[in-house]
């Protein structure tokens, strides 16, 4: 078992959160007296930073939104002085107005380091060749595992998302061994190359994939090694935290979450801790950053955390699946209905296509959900009803699973769009 | 060997929107292959166009190329007698041994007064077989 970082990847537990506690007051501290932000903050909720002493005392601190990056755009959160800052991201703003991310030279090291932990957790090293196909340029992506890639030592080639039949080509004639990208993007990446007559399994050297920004299910997972002949590690990491970070390691059992950088706690509906193991929205605190420190940061992202050793050794607690963002959450006659458990259901149907699209509509009063796949050669039948049934089949086990009706359509191939990024899973055309 | 006696058969899947059956012939015309016959089905959102041309082979390559979504199926072509009631002795003797029929269609033949007749059964060999022994003409895929 190889680890970057041996000493602090295998510390005790116990001592890991010695360190978060020291590094959790000091932060405060700081954020107190450097940030008015936070100062504000602090004073609202009627906390000061005396009243932080160990890690369970973090609850009486307030929470941080992605809303309130926004409000202070661009820089209004940042706690240095411009001139201490190295590096800015800006995240797309799809969903609203961007958010700046700023970064000082030990931000970027510890980012870095943080992934060159995660890499070597998934086996790469020295002789690898790593083809990062995430967006380069304001997306964290491409920079970020660009530069932990170079840090292992391995070879980085910085191709970015899109042009993917040069992708392929360069894949085979460089011995790629691992990729970095979204796994739709991955899925579409082989479909191209079966349509090129190139298997990637016998004919690439590609042995691992480094998969995330975006959630994908296990099923999802099965599906990209078998066809692939790879490992599909999963990596988690968002802007707000610096980029991509965190990811599993060989046990493929969790995504190792850092703890002598970042505090994560897994919090309920109202706010409150859930029980180790327990499901509920992760919350981040930045423990090494400078520039823009972050304080209990609800990520959105639904999940499970636990300290439990991993069996590769690693102490560090582990983000378990990423279930579902809660803004992916959407509601359908009043049910609860995440992309995530649509895929999950429709990857174990070996009929049904890598790709799919869910269209709400509102028929009437009544909320419509449409699940929308690809009919494949292997599928395609001489006979309608086969395909008819198909559609019924599909329907059934969404509908015992979601607890509501979805209509399924079988679409033709290469109709459903798909992404060198995150891919567009939802569409809610509801006028509400 | 039984297969030897079928037909290479087109299937296509379109969804229900004017042009596909225009897209998929151009494509076929484009690459000088004649349709013989064809059929269509359709489930209300979708459909699937069944196609016998000339050169299955080809056909599937092209619109495979082309992004449709094809595949081929193996039917009976049978040579039938343009006369009354030749298609009740068909269709008597698959229904006396318990042979369903899926789909069928139609086209008329180069020979005079002979209809082919284009046929998918629930047991394509027992078919094959029992339509032989009655006496009739098997039309084959070229090979």
């Amino acid at each position: 078992m190889e680890y970057w970082n041996p000493k602090v990847e295998r510390s005790s537990a116990e001592e890991l959160k010695q360190l978060q506690e020291r590094k959790l007051r000091r932060l405060v501290e700081n954020a107190y007296e450097y940030s008015s932000f936070y100062k504000k903050r602090f004073a609202a909720a009627g906390v000061s930073p005396h009243d932080i002493r160990s890690l369970e005392d973090i609850q009486q601190l307030p929470f941080t939104h992605k809303t309130d990056l926004r409000d202070t755009y661009p820089t209004g959160m940042f706690s240095v002085p411009q001139n201490q800052i190295v590096r800015f991201h800006v995240s797309s703003g799809t969903t609203g107005v961007p958010t700046v991310v700023g970064y000082t030279a030990n931000d970027i090291d510890v980012w870095t380091a943080c992934l060159a932990r995660s890499l070597t957790a998934c086996g790469l090293g020295r002789s690898d060749i790593v083809q990062v196909a995430y967006g380069y340029g304001l997306f964290t992506g491409g920079l970020g595992l660009h530069y932990g890639v170079e840090e292992i030592g391995a070879a980085v080639l910085p191709i970015g998302a899109g042009a993917t039949t040069r992708q392929i080509n360069l894949m085979k004639d460089l011995g790629t061994t691992a990729i970095a990208c979204t796994p739709s993007y991955l899925l579409h990446i082989g479909e191209v190359a079966e349509s090129m007559s190139i298997d990637i399994a016998s004919q690439t050297r590609l042995r691992a994939g480094i998969l995330g920004a975006e959630p994908w299910s296990l099923e999802s997972r099965a599906r990209i090694e078998q066809n692939l002949g790879i490992k599909a590690y999963d990596i988690y990491g968002t802007s707000e935290m610096s980029g991509p970070l965190f990811t599993e390691c060989s046990a493929q059992n969790g995504i190792h979450a850092w703890a002598d950088h970042f505090l994560i706690e897994i919090v309920d509906d109202y706010g409150g801790p859930v029980e180790e193991g327990e499901r509920g929205e992760l919350v981040v605190t930045t423990l090494s950053k400078e520039a823009l420190p972050l304080i209990r940061y609800r990520m959105g992202d639904i999940t499970s955390l636990v300290w439990e050793e991993c069996e590769c050794g690693r102490t560090h607690p582990r983000i378990m699946r990423i279930q579902g963002r809660v803004d992916d959450m959407i509601v359908v006659r009043g049910v609860n209905v995440f992309p995530s458990q649509i895929e999950s259901v429709l990857m174990q149907i070996p009929e049904v296509g890598d790709h799919f699209q869910i269209v709400v509509d509102r028929a009437g009063p009544l909320d419509v959900m449409v699940v929308k796949i690809e009919v494949t050669e292997s599928t395609l039948s001489d006979r309608i009803g086969a395909l008819m049934q198909l559609e019924e089949r599909v329907a059934k086990q969404l509908r015992d699973v979601l607890m509501v009706n979805a209509k399924v359509e079988l679409v033709e191939r290469g109709t459903i769009p798909r992404s060198s990024g995150k891919s567009q899973k939802v569409i809610d055309l509801r006028q509400i | 060997m039984v297969t030897n006696k079928l037909l290479k058969q087109i299937t296509l899947f379109a969804e229900n929107k004017p042009g596909r059956l225009a897209s998929a012939t151009k494509i076929l015309s484009e690459n000088g292959i004649n349709v013989r016959a064809f059929t269509i089905a359709d489930s209300g959102e979708f459909g699937i166009i069944r196609f016998v041309v000339d050169d299955a082979d080809a056909s599937l390559r092209h619109l495979r190329r082309a992004g449709f979504s094809v595949s081929e199926t193996k039917v009976i072509g049978l040579e039938i007698p343009d006369t009354p009631g030749a298609l009740f002795e068909i269709s008597r003797a698959l229904s006396d041994n318990d042979i369903n029929i899926d789909y069928a269609y139609a086209y008329t033949s180069a020979a005079p007064n002979k209809a082919i007749l284009i046929l998918q059964a629930s047991d394509l060999k027992k078919a094959v077989g029992l339509l032989t022994e009655l006496g009739f003409h098997l039309i084959e895929s070229s090979p």
